[in-house]
């Protein structure tokens, strides 16, 4: 080889590493500049100041624990107790848990030592250990009347002429003129399995299994499932909505795309026009965003789960087409050539040399369609109001129910990840077991 | 049998017959499932009409009320149609860099996680599981979820989004890229290994040249995919033009105007992120194949 080749393929050895280089170093630079315009773009400076930590706290705290509120009325004296402070969670009149004392003189154990005293005439009492008694004589005309021992008022107790909030390790004293409140937080989610109307709320689980075998079984699953505070009946209706919906939507979509990705093969449909005419259609299906379909669909067949399966089919429907119609066109025609030699109608070599070659990539990819519209269907019932995406939205808006968002999370995660299992299962089966059977 | 076929042929009859009652067999079983198909799909449809607030038969027909309305009243304001594409391209902008954004941190954490997940390449072998099992839970939350919550603690607006479809790519992503990685040859990172190269020096150097281009071509689908959910997020809550659509819809009337300039301005720049992504993805599998030869 000559010296001036050499010197030549050296040079564009070099140019080329050169560019190389520029590149490595050229495209970190790149993203991060992207990611610094997005920084300011999003405002995220500006976020920081507007994240609400508390929220954070309180759903965080509120997902694994609940709180019990006894609650004195001081205009009637009435004490009432209640999960959460909701009626479905209200202990019958005269009934308490076994922390609370009811009688003349309401007695609420906050444990550790921790006592608070609902006396005659709205007086009320909290000893705290190491600290001393805190004492309130709420009345309407001069407030809530609050002595503390002596000293400086430490930062837990928030005191005002109307007001005064005690927050400690053990729970909450709240005192206005109108009522006096007492929170007192426990691990856990409350009444899950029974609320506290049902006989079988508080039995242990060996009981509860014997009452079954002893022939309750029947009621007992009735207030479970029943259970106003969790709702299990609606819950398990909502998830398998909303695997409907993906089920409808995806498998619907798969029909009707189908016969059209015929229209839309090169190998099967001579008429260019036909070809770009379907082909313009799924690319319209697949364009016009489930987003858009929904809300379109959601003014004509109103909310639920049959307008989100309907979204779902028609968005697929598009993808679908297209895929197919890719996969139709990569058949082999010598299988529908031997079909033909048989003197097989249109028809029967559709079926027969057709069909039994794209079964296996269609089916693949429809059950692949069917786990991912399942997570769509989630998020389209939050939109057209169906499936547990609905309970998920009506739980958040409550903001308080926190606890219930995080069973309805882990339910959408454990049925998402179902589902992937089951079509992962089904699409090795079904592959195998038609590469095997010819 | 098999055996015993081999070696003493069998009557033809018996062969024959067998054939037709295997076919027979599996005609019956195609048959079972397709009417076990037939009823599911009738039952569930019949299911789903049910509960539905209005009926199939009765909304089909209004199916395109709807969009006549929102037609006829754009066609009436026709001439404010290009004041409203302006108005509302800040916020297609804004869905884009969600998804942009989004797409690009998503895609960043996926590679890490896939190489981590991967044998051959991972750093810590014995925790391939660990790495593997956070992929397909990242995978299987639904973006809303993430998105409803970080709404709430954050407050409305981009970020929430962003990170809830973050959140899902890297899961989506890192499962197509780890499936890349088992593809790619572990020759090179033996050589930087025996030259004394750390892990990210192995990766950086001797897998991601090889994969690249997989990659690129998957978060490009990706990002196609990310669009539309950063649009649907924004009509529960986080910001761009899925907001604006909203707005406009819960408005009702005499704002449809409004609602088709989003809606042809959402369908304008899906299709052209789709063809320009294909075009780019063709590329980048075609050169890949010009640089095999």
């Amino acid at each position: 080889m000559a010296t001036a080749d050499l010197y030549q393929h050296k040079a564009a050895a070099e140019t080329l590493f050169r560019r190389k280089r520029l590149a490595a170093i050229g495209l970190p630079l790149l993203v991060l500049a992207y990611l610094t315009y997005i920084f300011f773009a999003f405002d995220m400076p500006g976020l920081m100041g507007r994240a609400s930590l508390e929220n954070a706290q309180k759903l965080v705290s509120d997902s694994y624990s609940y709180k019990t509120h006894v609650t004195r009325d001081n205009r009637s004296g009435e004490v009432e107790i209640a999960i959460e402070g909701e009626r479905k969670g209200e202990y019958a009149p005269g009934t308490s848990p076994a922390w609370v004392a009811l009688g003349d003189e309401t007695v609420i154990d906050l444990e550790n030592g921790h006592i608070v005293t609902f006396s005659a005439d709205n007086a009320v009492r909290y000893d705290v250990p190491g600290y001393g008694a805190i004492t309130a004589q709420p009345t309407r005309a001069s407030g809530v009347n609050a002595t503390l021992p002596a000293g400086d008022v430490p930062d837990w107790i928030n005191l005002s002429k109307n007001r005064m909030t005690v927050t400690t390790d053990a729970g909450r004293l709240t005192v206005t003129r109108n009522r006096t409140e007492v929170f007192r937080y426990f691990t856990g989610w409350e009444l899950f399995f029974f609320t506290l109307d049902s006989p079988y709320h508080g039995l242990s689980y060996a009981e509860v299994m014997a009452r079954a075998l002893g022939g309750e079984a029947a009621d007992i699953w009735t207030d479970f499932w029943s259970n106003k505070m969790w709702r299990h009946g609606d819950v398990a209706w909502a998830l398998f909505e909303t695997v409907l919906m993906a089920f409808l939507g995806t498998f619907g979509a798969a029909i009707v795309a189908l016969p059209l990705a015929f229209l839309a093969a090169k190998n099967f449909s001579p008429l260019m026009l036909v070809r770009q005419v379907t082909r313009r259609f799924f690319d319209f299906f697949r364009g016009v965003d489930a987003l858009i379909w929904t809300v379109v669909l959601a003014r004509a067949f109103g909310p639920g789960p049959l307008t989100g399966a309907l979204a779902i089919l028609v968005t697929d429907t598009g993808s679908f087409g297209k895929m197919f119609s890719e996969a139709l066109e990569n058949v082999d025609e010598k299988q529908i050539e031997g079909i033909r030699s048989t003197g097989a109608k249109p028809i029967q070599r559709y079926r027969f040399g057709v069909i039994p070659q794209i079964t296996p990539v269609l089916l693949s990819q429809i059950l692949y369609y069917f786990e991912s519209n399942t997570r769509s269907a989630t998020i389209i019932g939050a939109i057209t109001g169906g499936g547990i995406g609905l309970l998920l939205t009506q739980a958040m808006i409550t903001q308080k129910d926190w606890e219930e968002v995080t069973y309805y999370i882990i339910l959408i995660v454990l049925m998402v990840m179902a589902m992937d299992w089951l079509s992962g299962i089904l699409r090795r089966r079904l592959i195998k077991g038609d590469g095997s059977g010819h | 049998m098999a055996d015993h076929a081999l070696h003493a042929p069998q009557p033809i009859d018996t062969i024959r017959d067998d054939y037709l009652a295997l076919i027979r067999r599996k005609r019956t079983y195609g048959a079972i499932l397709l009417a076990i198909f037939i009823a599911l799909m009738t039952s569930g449809f019949i299911i789903a009409d049910d509960r539905n607030a209005g009926g199939f038969w009765d909304g089909l027909h209004r199916i395109f009320d709807f969009p006549a309305e929102v037609i006829a009243e754009a066609a009436q304001k026709a001439d404010q149609l290009p004041a409203h594409f302006v108005t509302f391209l800040p916020a297609m902008i804004e869905t884009l860099n969600i998804a942009g954004a989004a797409t690009l941190t998503g895609a960043i954490g996926a590679v890490v996680l896939s190489l981590l997940a991967t044998r051959g390449m991972a750093k810590w072998p014995r925790l391939i599981p660990v790495f593997r099992r956070m992929m397909d839970i990242m995978r299987a939350v639904p973006e809303i979820v993430i998105a409803l919550i970080l709404i709430f603690v954050l407050g409305g607006g981009p970020v929430p989004a962003m990170i809830a479809i973050a959140f899902h790519t890297v899961g989506a992503l890192g499962k197509l890229f780890s499936e890349v990685n088992e593809n790619a040859s572990l020759k090179p990172v033996e050589g930087l290994e025996s030259v004394g190269a750390n892990w990210s020096q192995r990766m950086w150097l001797g897998v991601i040249p090889q994969v690249a281009p997989n990659y690129v071509s998957y978060a490009l689908l990706r990002f196609e995919i990310n669009i539309r959910a950063s649009a649907i997020l924004g009509f529960v809550g986080a910001g761009g033009i899925g907001y604006e659509l909203k707005n406009a819809m819960s408005w009702g009337k005499g704002r449809y105007d409004e609602a088709a300039a989003i809606f042809l301005i959402l369908f304008l720049t899906i299709i052209l992120v789709d063809q320009a992504s294909s075009a780019l993805r063709n590329h980048l599998t075609h050169g890949a194949k010009r640089g095999a030869k």
